[in-house]
């Protein structure tokens, strides 16, 4: 295993939330890193944010890691949950407040459900 | 060098032949492409998003990805 990958799998096994973003959590870089992280800062879930542009190793890395090309990244609980697209359905149908749930991750359930009002 | 609407249609047509695919955008850059298949029947997002990906064959944001980004919306044909 390169010691990319090693990292990789040592960051999302040692962290609950991880989102591999453009940018990071207080700075987004990108449109859809910045969405995901929008909705993750808003429903108040700590997590672990990773810049792949501050690292061309992880940016390629992550994409094989995956065996998906394109960033941002959500992991929850070492499990590759998805991207950009992925987790707006998963907020907007509620399935991501179910995996948090699942997995015994805190989120704020009223934020949750603003979300979907304010998208109905 | 951006992909234009029907060149991502037809890989995925290729991909796909039965499926209801949509594909907008003009900037060949930042598209979107909705498929409605009936490969995706039993798979999760995450699987069915793959196969797509996999039908683009590596132009997606890698080194030369002319497609930097592409909003997806899939669903299994019923």
């Amino acid at each position: 295993m390169t010691d990319t990958n090693a990292q990789i799998q040592e960051t999302v096994d040692n962290n609950d939330v991880v989102l591999f973003m453009k940018g990071t959590a207080s700075m987004p870089q990108c449109g859809f890193s910045s969405r995901v992280a929008g909705v993750l800062n808003y429903m108040g879930v700590k997590f672990a944010d990773v810049n792949v542009l501050a690292d061309d190793a992880i940016r390629q890395g992550i994409k094989d890691f995956s065996d998906w090309p394109t960033i941002p990244q959500l992991y929850v609980k070492g499990e590759f949950v998805g991207g950009c697209d992925i987790i707006t359905e998963m907020t907007l149908s509620g399935e991501l407040d179910t995996l948090f749930d699942e997995n015994g991750v805190a989120y704020d359930k009223d934020a949750a459900a603003k979300i979907r009002e304010a998208n109905g | 060098m951006p992909m234009s609407a029907p060149e991502i249609e037809s890989l995925l047509r290729e991909a796909f032949p039965t499926a209801d695919i949509t594909v907008q955008g003009d900037d060949g850059v930042h598209m979107a492409a909705s498929i409605v298949a009936e490969e995706f029947a039993g798979k999760n997002r995450v699987a069915q998003q793959r196969m797509v990906y996999a039908a683009l064959k590596g132009k997606m944001d890698g080194p030369s990805g002319e497609l930097h980004a592409l909003a997806l919306t899939t669903k299994a044909k019923e």
